[in-house]
């Protein structure tokens, strides 16, 4: 079958089975492979991207569910070579550390910052209550969020 | 890579049906539990899948003459966040906030999670303890399953092959109070060890005595129960501490959990006995 949806912006068309992993097409046929797949069952949320606006894993989503959908991986996050706040964030922090929960913790954490909701400890962590850092560096990814959260609303005050 | 059965999109219900009708599918909806099985590491994925997800007639939550009835397709994410639930349900809200996390509470239904039919799952004791409506269609038309008939055996569901679980109807009775507990290894993405819902009705006196007491637990036997005998206990009783006490040693005399990879038969007992104890206790403000 095909399948046509938006990948960070720019429309794809792909020929794959329906049942195909949105993980699989990204990372297999678009060659997209800053997201990255850990447990493969929606427990680590490595996986994560964001399904018009919202944070899903990409590894419980088939690609026939995405048809006519917008996909944001991490891929879309910087301009060029340029990261963005987030991003620049979490190196100010030491919110990365090995890498592989980066880009899900990314994405859950730019949808937490889309919600507008208010960026307090506790709501962070809830908002990336779904991805393990094995490295365990929570503190500094919290951290990070909560310093971007200040930034944008800094900017919005302006 | 996992498996990956073929699939057909219905776009409309009766399209739905018709294929129903001609052969055996397996529907997904939010995927959250048939896309970790056509990994195949839990058992034989399925032979073909009904893809459900662009039926936006199963979406939606709505009040309909004394019930909040809710679509099949509504996702958790919406249930936590809709003012109606909040108003009238608010026990569905916080049971929908305990599942999984955000992505998961993005993509999961309350019909998957009925239809999946796992002892565990999260919002089946609320179902079970508000007398649910579980409502399917078929080419034939619909049928209205109560929730204590839906789930007959482990894991398996009172649907027949052709049909699929439209909405589900919970009736909104006055004066009745609905209260949920998850117990599990932390606070998101956890399965659960016990759930726990309890319904009953009682005047504004939080000391008055209960009426149609209604509990339900999940994680504690091979499908979603009731415990009649323990409700027998609470009927007519008031919220004290020797209601209390007597209660929670009916219900850890009453349940039959079984040693798990998640947990011991003897915590669950001593859990959902504690569990229910607390409720009282709350409830009796004492």
């Amino acid at each position: 079958m095909t399948y046509r949806f938006v990948v960070n912006g720019d429309p794809v068309e792909v020929e794959v089975p329906g049942m195909r992993r949105l993980l699989d097409v990204l990372r297999e046929d678009l060659s997209l492979t800053g997201t990255k797949e850990g447990c493969g069952e929606g427990e680590c949320g490595a996986c994560s991207v964001l399904l018009d606006g919202m944070v899903v894993d990409s590894c419980l989503v088939p690609v026939c569910q995405v048809e006519g959908s917008s996909v944001e991986t991490v891929e879309g996050l910087a301009d060029g070579a340029a990261l963005n706040d987030l991003q620049t964030a979490f190196l100010e922090t030491g919110g990365a550390q090995c890498g592989i929960c980066t880009p899900g913790m990314l994405l859950a954490g730019e949808a937490f910052l889309a919600s507008g909701a208010s960026a307090t400890d506790a709501a962070i962590r809830e908002a990336i209550a779904g991805n393990l850092c094995r490295c365990t560096g929570y503190t500094k990814i919290v951290e990070a969020i909560a310093l971007a959260a200040q930034r944008r609303s800094a900017l919005q005050v302006e | 890579m996992p498996v990956e059965p073929p699939v057909v999109s219905p776009r409309t219900l009766p399209e739905a049906y018709a294929l129903l009708a001609a052969e055996a599918y397996r529907p997904v909806a939010g995927g959250t539990d048939l896309l970790v099985q056509i990994t195949g590491e839990m058992g034989e994925p399925p032979e073909r899948v009904l893809d459900i997800w662009r039926l936006d007639e199963l979406r939606g939550i709505r009040v309909e003459s004394d019930a909040l009835v809710i679509g099949a397709l509504t996702t958790y994410g919406e249930i936590r966040r809709s003012p109606l639930v909040g108003e009238f349900l608010p026990a569905f809200a916080e049971a929908a906030a305990t599942i999984g996390a955000v992505q998961i509470q993005n993509r999961g239904t309350i019909g998957g999670n009925a239809v999946n039919a796992s002892p565990a799952g999260d919002m089946l004791p609320l179902l079970l303890a508000c007398d649910a409506r579980l409502v399917a269609g078929s080419a034939g038309g619909e049928r209205v399953i109560g929730a204590a008939d839906f789930w007959p055996a482990y894991r398996r569901t009172a649907l027949a092959p052709n049909e699929l679980l439209l909405r589900i109807s919970i009736p909104l009775v006055p004066a009745r109070t609905v209260r949920y507990r998850k117990i599990g290894t932390r606070r998101a993405q956890a399965i659960s060890k016990v759930v726990m819902a309890l319904a009953w009705e009682s005047g504004d006196d939080s000391r008055a005595a209960w009426n149609n007491v209604h509990l339900a637990l999940g994680s504690v036997a091979a499908v979603p129960i009731r415990a009649p005998r323990t409700e027998a206990v609470l009927e007519n009783a008031p919220p004290t501490e020797a209601t209390a006490d007597r209660a929670a040693s009916s219900l850890a005399d009453e349940i039959s959990p079984i040693d798990d990879v998640r947990s011991s038969a003897d915590y669950r007992r001593a859990v959902a006995a504690r569990v229910l104890h607390r409720l009282v206790r709350d409830e009796g403000h004492w």
